[in-house]
């Protein structure tokens, strides 16, 4: 089985969630002998690991036909393509692309973040899967996310390969439901042209079944999954006299920031000893500071600023709970990647991992009242932090990217031979 | 000739209102009355009220023959009779046949027979007064809460004066013996052991209405040729279910209460007879020794109290419980004494079971040990304050008696200057 991916983000350059999915899956989905996988990113940095499937930058690939010598190619795509590769693409070439800038390669540079641009970047992205479904031999085609379906149409349109796309979010959870009519008018063509659509929730599966009119039959839910940690045990709580309570995540509407706020104004309304962290940067970060202090708390509650790496994994560690009362959350991964480092977890109805997690708390983003009770619950009944830690972890070690590979395969399997 | 026993189990827990933590200092009631009232009167009008209409006609039918046993907790009763009287008097009534035997249990639907002796006791004892109060009849029979036994247990039953204690039949004591013999408790060599048939009991229980079932469809006639096939010798066979098995777990429409209705004409028929727990302890003679030193009752797959204290949640709600078992025992407040019997209700506990919560109102396991964990929260700082802990028990005990003998020491002390003068 040969698939075609398109994605947007791979480790260790990443952006966002789609990121760091979009390698889980891919190598989970490596663990199946007969699978190999052609994943196509805008722009790689040359330290992706490549030791389980095959990466295609799309700025490297010719989408005008330009002549050049062997040695010269040879010089200019060190480390990249092989010469061989290149030409081999360059064959692929049956659009006239002139209108695109490019250079003398006649490859098109990406920038392989969110630039203003996006649009357009996404219509050269395109055009780079014209070339790449003209000159590859695949069985199937694998867009992630919504910049990446035009790609995945186009690709599906030229070889008459069956087309699977992947909905990580939609512009419905990114916009509290003020969707960008360019974005909405992508996402849903991607969707009607697709054969399948795999959501990474039940939640999002409602969300295109009901905002984009997809019939159910064709719509299926593949949760997430974590990797599982190489060394869990350098990861350890240090004793300190106050509890930590961590928000950890940008601070934009989409998270529900002020709910975590205002939980943490009545927990420390009736007890001492707790002590609040909300990390990361976002719009709303000016805003929750004043919330904070007119409720007047900020002696108890802390934002340490933009958090990466290894940094992220060590707070989560240090705290003795971890909240994520977003608002509407496709998946969510961060709440596992805690609950691996042993941190109890609260998380909201309206996230897609809830539906996966039993060891977890779980509350109404809006319901203020169950939150502070559930952070005074984890930080007072030692029972609550002991079973939310061994079987919270215990959990979360359970829920495998291969499983959720297993599960795509099958819907391979069954968009290939017309059994789904 | 075999004598079948017939038991019924009825017990429902208060609901406890949503309480949170900041409730807790503030707010001293528990309870979420109007759910308690509703499902108390849900329970009533579809299994224990035609229940107990169709054990009275039972009674009538077979012209007093038919005997059997019920068990009802003092919570339950209280229930009964704030929210449910009509259920009283149809319990009178059965209580006036003479056919009915009214079983010792604990008043709460607790385990403390396993936590604190001397609350187990006070218990069985509330209980059964209130029995003799409302229905005049004299207990002598314990079904413990979930037919709860142990060998200690049944050492301390004997103290209290019990002579008979019902249990499970379960294979890993029984291992080749029947559970159709009357047993002497290694415990003590005055209790006899009564145990429950757990296939016959559950056929009716989970198996009546399946279609998958072997013995599908059960009638009176197949179930009472069952009984009179069973070996020889074996000649006591107890039938015993929770109360809502009948209109609950089977509904009315499977039939099950003109099954039960039926019965006695064909056990009759097959000169077999029917006896209380009390009557077979009575009748007959133990067999064997039956020995059990750790928890025996007829909770899930295992048959013991793993439903209810298996994990962390529920064995630190328990411990935080009996933990101030004897400073409840010093205290004179209705409102303590009225919330710690019920705040022993295990089914509290149940609810905090990660893996089968019974019926649970709670969103998880977690959410029932937060709200439990509140509320015990509260009532423990309200003995607080009775009771400071920084003060031992025992020297709390001796100021409380120099307090309550105040009043004997100074008549006698009037009556020694009287004499003087």
């Amino acid at each position: 089985m040969k698939a075609l991916m398109f994605g947007w983000e791979f480790p260790p350059h990443i952006l966002g969630g789609l990121g760091t999915a979009s390698y889980g899956l891919t190598r989970g989905m490596a663990q199946q002998e007969d699978m190999h996988i052609t994943f196509v990113i805008p722009k790689p940095w040359g330290d992706e690991d490549q030791s389980f499937l095959r990466i295609i930058g799309a700025n490297s690939v010719p989408i005008v036909w330009k002549d050049n010598n062997y040695d010269y190619v040879k010089q200019r795509m060190e480390g990249k393509m092989s010469p061989e590769e290149y030409y081999h693409l360059r064959d692929g070439i049956r659009y006239d692309y002139r209108r695109i800038g490019t250079d003398d390669l006649g490859c098109v540079g990406f920038s392989g973040r969110y630039p203003d641009n996006l649009i357009e970047e996404i219509g050269n992205y395109e055009a780079v899967a014209s070339v790449l479904a003209h000159s590859l031999d695949f069985d199937i085609i694998h867009s992630h996310d919504w910049l990446t379906y035009p790609a995945g149409v186009f690709a599906k349109h030229i070889s008459g390969k069956p087309l699977v796309i992947h909905v990580h979010a939609t512009d419905f959870d990114r916009s509290r439901g003020n969707v960008n009519p360019t974005v909405y008018a992508i996402e849903k063509r991607g969707m009607d042209e697709a054969d399948h659509i795999m959501c990474v929730s039940n939640l999002t599966r409602q969300t295109v079944i009901e905002k984009y009119g997809q019939d159910p039959r064709k719509v299926s839910t593949v949760h997430n999954a974590v990797e599982p940690l190489e060394h869990p045990e350098e990861f350890t709580k240090p004793e300190r006299k106050d509890k930590l309570v961590t928000f950890l995540g940008r601070i934009t509407m989409q998270k529900g920031p002020e709910y975590f706020v205002e939980a943490a104004a009545r927990v420390l309304d009736k007890t001492d000893g707790v002590r609040f962290v909300m990390a990361g940067s976002g719009d709303k970060m000016a805003e929750m500071i004043d919330l904070v202090a007119k409720r007047g708390i900020a002696d108890k509650f802390h934002f340490p600023g933009f958090m990466r790496g290894k940094q992220v994994q060590e707070m989560l560690a240090m705290s003795d709970v971890y909240i994520m009362p977003s608002v509407s959350e496709p998946f969510g991964i961060s709440p596992l990647e805690a609950m691996q480092v042993g941190c109890p977890s609260i998380i909201s109805h309206q996230s897609g991992c809830a539906e996966i997690l039993q060891h977890a708390i779980k509350t109404d983003y809006w319901d203020i009242d169950a939150m502070a009770d559930a952070i005074y619950a984890i930080v007072k009944y030692p029972a609550m932090y002991k079973s939310l830690h061994e079987l919270g972890q215990d959990e979360v070690n359970h829920i495998r990217w291969y499983d959720a590979g297993l599960k795509v395969r099958r819907i391979y399997d069954g968009v290939i031979n017309h059994t789904l | 000739m075999k004598n079948i026993c017939f038991c019924f189990q009825m017990h429902a827990p208060y609901r406890l209102k949503r309480y949170r933590f900041f409730d807790i200092g503030q707010d001293h009631y528990y309870y979420d009355d109007m759910q308690t009232e509703e499902h108390i009167q849900w329970l009533v009008n579809t299994s224990y009220m035609p229940l107990c209409a169709t054990l009275r006609d039972m009674i009538k039918l077979s012209k007093g023959k038919f005997h059997c046993a019920i068990a009802i907790s003092g919570v339950t009763l209280e229930m009964f009779e704030q929210f449910a009287p009509e259920m009283i008097d149809i319990l009178k009534e059965l209580a006036s046949t003479k056919c009915v035997e009214f079983l010792a249990t604990p008043y709460s639907y607790s385990i403390a027979s396993e936590y604190n002796e001397q609350e187990f006791k006070q218990q069985l004892a509330l209980q059964s007064d209130l029995i003799k109060n409302v229905f005049g009849l004299k207990t002598s029979t314990v079904w413990n809460t979930e037919l709860l036994y142990t060998d200690e247990m049944a050492y301390n039953l004997q103290k209290m004066g019990y002579k008979t204690v019902l249990s499970e039949g379960a294979k890993h004591i029984l291992s080749w013996k029947s559970p159709n013999y009357v047993y002497q408790s290694a415990g003590s060599s005055k209790v006899k052991v009564l145990l429950r048939n757990t296939a016959l009991s559950d056929e009716l229980s989970f198996h009546f209405s399946d279609p998958g079932w072997a013995n599908f469809p059960i009638d009176a006639e197949k179930y009472a040729d069952q009984l009179k096939n069973l070996p020889e010798g074996e000649d006591l066979i107890n039938i015993w279910c929770g109360a809502e098995t009948f209109g609950v777990l089977q509904n009315a429409g499977t039939g099950i209460f003109d099954f039960l209705k039926a019965l006695p004409y064909f056990i009759l028929e097959r000169e077999m007879g029917f006896v209380t727990p009390a009557e077979a302890a009575k009748k007959m003679t133990a067999s064997d020794v039956l020995s059990s030193p750790t928890p025996l009752t007829w909770a899930g797959e295992a048959k013991d109290l793993s439903v209810y204290y298996g994990n962390d949640l529920q064995q630190e709600a328990l411990n935080k419980l009996y933990a101030v078992a004897e400073r409840v025992h010093m205290c004179q407040g209705k409102h303590l004494k009225m919330a710690w019997l019920r705040l022993q209700d295990i089914n509290y506990l149940h609810y905090m079971n990660h893996i089968d919560q019974g019926h649970t109102q709670y969103e998880s396991a977690y959410d029932a040990f937060i709200n439990y964990m509140n509320i015990l929260s509260d009532f423990l700082q309200l003995v607080e304050e009775q009771y400071p802990t920084t003060i031992e028990n025992e020297e709390l005990n001796e100021l409380l008696k120099t307090i309550r003998n105040q009043e004997e020491e100074i008549q006698s002390l009037k009556q020694k200057i009287a004499k003087k003068k």
